[in-house]
């Protein structure tokens, strides 16, 4: 298993490198740079700027020197925001990210997850109609619409929650965050599992079970869930991924200082060191989670090998 | 990955301690003032020799003084130089210094910083956005071209409290530039020792009124009252916390809660129904800045002068400030805005500023007609813009009134870095958006945009050899009168040829809280920290 890791993740070079390469000549072909603003530069200006950043070198060399610059974990300096350099402002930014989405993931996998196991179980109960109901609404409503009435409510009428903002790990400012990034999380959690469930629980080997007589709650948590959380698992992987990066829609409208915001600023700005720290990050973050939804295969489902 | 130990101050762990204890202070230390300030955004950096942006300039206002300040009002008024003189051909200035001014580790302002600020802005390796607003300074453009030394800038230290500024042509709107903060002083040592990093808590000094404690990217920056400022016994405010919001509703949200003292920028469509329900907390004052639409003369029709007056004429732009943008803007029929200094009493305007639409329509339809064109003989414009709702929804209100006139439109909406390109280099458009916002309260600061040989600004590419005679001759003008005569026949030829359209003049929009005292709506926008103070 750990001699399969290792090749995994040697493999997961290249495409890193692929990933890298396409980003950055694709940032470079949008038109505009980090230095176009609504108040255009002077071209002498403009031209000491261009130096001051290497742009006015060919892009070849640009290339070779980010990617050289890469390999010793210098992301380098950032072309809009001037006092810091792209690792610095994804180092201070990713632990807070990476904070919500944990929180929201472990959220999602135990409300999602218990609302599936009662609604399977109950199928075509009142509560399993209620479970899809809420689950339908959670992914339906986009959370740029979730976010400002959670605020609104909670932080404007009601006042017993902060509309916005982020002092350290405070629970109060996480808690409507948190709320928004798992609502869509539980609603999907929850129907994969019930329908994983309602299919485990009509397999031959839980049928098995029951014949054998053994008791009710250990069918449902051993025999039947085991088989049901593959599904869960694989849609975690790139899921977490995404959640742990960051959501821009959350971290703005509840001013949260991560780095979701980074990957539309970055953008729109040009900024492309900041663009491609982003690139590199969600890359690594894929590579990794699909490598542990691989393995948690192998460690869940008997008939999965890796040798 | 280099992360100095500032930075590393960001990490979960140490915020999570961070927050504690900024708890358990705020409980301990009631008794302080801390003004909670929302900011459009995060500042692109703190040097202010690469600052261009207002988001900066509100920290900057407060971290250190210059020569010269804006005052609440945004009237010009003594800094760090206590008076000046200015010789009688209006180019050389010389300003005595306080002797009270004093940087946050003691030391004493002196003229020389003031030399050692401006030559760094020149200095081309610094990279300075912004640079060119200080092109009046005798060898200034040379220097920052790198065709000069830095020691040929017309700046000198008379002695340690006397500082002489040499200019290439006299420039009523000096002082002005000066409160722009790109004027601003570095303390030399702490750029010299520690070069770009100079910004970072731990290492800035400052001379203003407040000084810096801490900066989280994305989160905050932290400013307390500095003792050493000369005027500190005057400044009320202990602590100010500037946030960067960018959402604008996020700012409204949490000025509603009680979470942030003052907003700016609200956004539009909230305007009507905050003036309900927040009533004078909601402040909406004349800005110095137009927006405009860029008509290309070398497209077609637009060449014709008729044909770009005939679009202008028929602009609804009452309708555009009202609806669109719901009271936030004026209707515009000059490129100055109102309430600008060193101007006539009565600049030039559109003729047709006061007629009413209806006859205005008919008027444009019949010069279309002159010119050729009509429903029956259509044109198709391309309007070009920078996505945002409110530009989208203003160009199609323009569509519309222009369809009467035989005028097709299609548009091509870019996000704001390829749109300013695009109307730098191909000027690949018919119909342009853009905007400026004044820098200094001069004329000169709008009508520039229109010099021939102005690439980088002027998109309607006017090229009028007697706009360009009157603008050279405006600029070594001494007499501020005469002065502003010449500028307002520039203006109205600008307006005869219409080379760009003037739709609407901007107003600063904000949400002031009642707990703020001090608070002056001016055309600047500019809010010092130091003239303000919180109520219980």
């Amino acid at each position: 298993m750990l001699r399969y890791a290792v090749r995994r993740l040697l493999g997961a070079i290249p495409t890193l490198f692929v990933i890298i390469t396409l980003a950055f000549f694709l940032m470079r072909v949008a038109p505009g740079g980090p230095f176009d603003q609504e108040r255009t530069l002077e071209p002498t200006v403009m031209a000491n700027l261009n130096k001051a950043f290497h742009l006015d070198r060919p892009l070849y060399e640009q290339y070779a020197v980010y990617l050289g610059n890469l390999l010793r974990g210098d992301l380098g300096p950032s072309f809009v925001y001037r006092d810091f350099s792209v690792g610095e402002l994804l180092g201070a930014g990713l632990p807070i990210s990476m904070l919500l989405g944990a929180c929201a993931l472990l959220l999602a996998l135990l409300v999602g997850g218990t609302l599936g196991i009662i609604a399977a179980l109950k199928q075509n109960s009142t509560v399993d109609y209620l479970v899809i109901a809420v689950a339908t609404f959670g992914i339906t409503v986009p959370n740029f619409v979730v976010a400002p009435v959670l605020s609104l409510v909670f932080g404007v009428w009601l006042g017993i929650l902060p509309a916005g903002g982020w002092e350290g790990a405070h629970p109060a400012y996480m808690l409507l965050p948190v709320i928004t990034l798992a609502l869509p999380q539980i609603a999907i959690v929850a129907r994969l599992i019930r329908g994983a469930m309602l299919e485990a629980l009509r397999s031959d080997h839980v049928r098995t079970a029951r014949a054998y007589g053994l008791p009710a709650r250990l069918v449902v948590i051993v025999h039947s869930l085991r088989g049901a959380a593959l599904p869960v698992i694989s849609y975690l992987g790139p899921a977490a991924a995404a959640l742990l990066t960051g959501s821009v829609v959350v971290e703005t409208i509840f001013g949260i200082p991560g780095i979701g915001r980074y990957f539309v600023q970055g953008a729109l700005n040009r900024d492309y060191t900041l663009v491609m720290g982003t690139v590199v990050i969600v890359a690594v973050f894929v590579v990794l989670f699909n490598l542990a939804v691989d393995l948690l295969y192998a460690a869940i489902d008997p008939r999965v090998r890796y040798d | 990955m280099a992360m100095s130990h500032r930075r590393m101050m960001f990490g979960t762990r140490a915020s999570a301690l961070a927050g504690a204890l900024l708890l358990a202070w705020s409980a301990g230390a009631a008794a302080q003032t801390t003004y909670v300030r929302g900011n459009d955004g995060d500042p692109e950096t703190l040097d202010q020799h690469k600052t261009s942006t207002v988001v900066e300039a509100r920290i900057l206002r407060d971290l250190y003084e210059g020569l010269v300040i804006d005052d609440a009002s945004a009237k010009v008024t003594p800094g760090v130089a206590e008076s000046w003189t200015v010789s009688d051909d209006g180019t050389v200035y010389t300003f005595t210094l306080r002797e009270d001014a004093q940087w946050s580790n003691g030391e004493p302002v002196t003229a020389d910083d003031f030399v050692y600020s401006l030559r760094r802005i020149m200095t081309p390796a610094t990279g300075a956005k912004y640079a060119n607003i200080l092109y009046p300074i005798l060898n200034a453009e040379a220097v920052n071209t790198g065709e000069t030394a830095p020691e040929e800038l017309g700046v000198k230290a008379v002695d340690d409290k006397t500082l002489e500024i040499t200019l290439a042509s006299p420039t009523p709107y000096l002082l002005e530039l000066l409160t722009h903060q790109t004027a601003l002083p570095v303390y030399p040592p702490a750029v010299e020792e520690f070069g770009a990093d100079f910004v970072s808590p731990e290492h800035i000094v400052t001379n203003g009124p407040f000084r810096l404690v801490s900066f989280a990217p994305n989160d905050r920056l932290v400013a307390e009252k500095s003792e050493t400022f000369h005027d500190a016994d005057s400044v009320k405010i202990d602590r100010v916390v500037f946030l960067p919001i960018e959402d604008r509703a996020t700012c409204v949200r949490r000025f509603e809660a009680g979470e942030v003292h003052s907003c700016h920028d609200l956004p539009s469509e909230q305007i009507a129904s905050l003036r309900e329900r927040l009533g004078d907390q909601l402040h909406i004052a004349p800005y110095l800045g137009t927006y405009y639409y860029a008509l290309n003369p070398t497209r077609g029709a637009l060449g014709d002068v008729n044909v770009r007056q005939a679009l202008s004429m028929a602009i609804d732009r009452d309708f555009l400030a009202e609806e669109i943008f719901s009271g936030t803007m004026l209707p515009a029929y000059a490129l100055v805005p109102p309430g600008i200094s060193n101007y006539v009493e009565d600049g030039p305007q559109l003729p047709y500023a006061n007629t009413s639409m209806l006859d205005r329509e008919d008027e444009a339809i019949a010069m279309m007609t002159e010119a050729g064109y009509g429903p029956d003989n259509p044109i198709t414009l391309e309007l070009a813009y920078n996505n945002s709702e409110n530009h989208r929804n203003a160009a199609t209100a323009i569509a519309d009134m222009w369809a009467p006139l035989g005028v097709n439109v299609t548009f091509n909406a870019r996000d704001l870095p390829a749109h300013y390109a695009m109307l730098r280099d191909e000027k690949n458009f018919d119909v342009a958006r853009a905007g400026w916002i004044g820098d200094y309260s001069d004329p000169q600061n709008f009508l520039f945009l229109n010099i021939s040989d102005n690439d980088g600004f002027n998109y309607g590419q006017y090229d009028n050899p007697e706009y360009d005679a009157l603008m050279d001759e405006a600029a070594s003008e001494g007499d501020l009168d005469k002065r502003a005569t010449l500028l307002a026949e520039a203006e109205a030829l600008f307006l005869r040829d219409l080379p760009q359209v003037p739709l609407l003049f901007y107003s600063s929009t904000s949400l002031v809280s009642p707990k703020v005292e001090g608070w002056v709506d001016n055309v600047r926008h500019v809010h010092p920290t130091r003239f303000l103070s919180l109520s219980e």
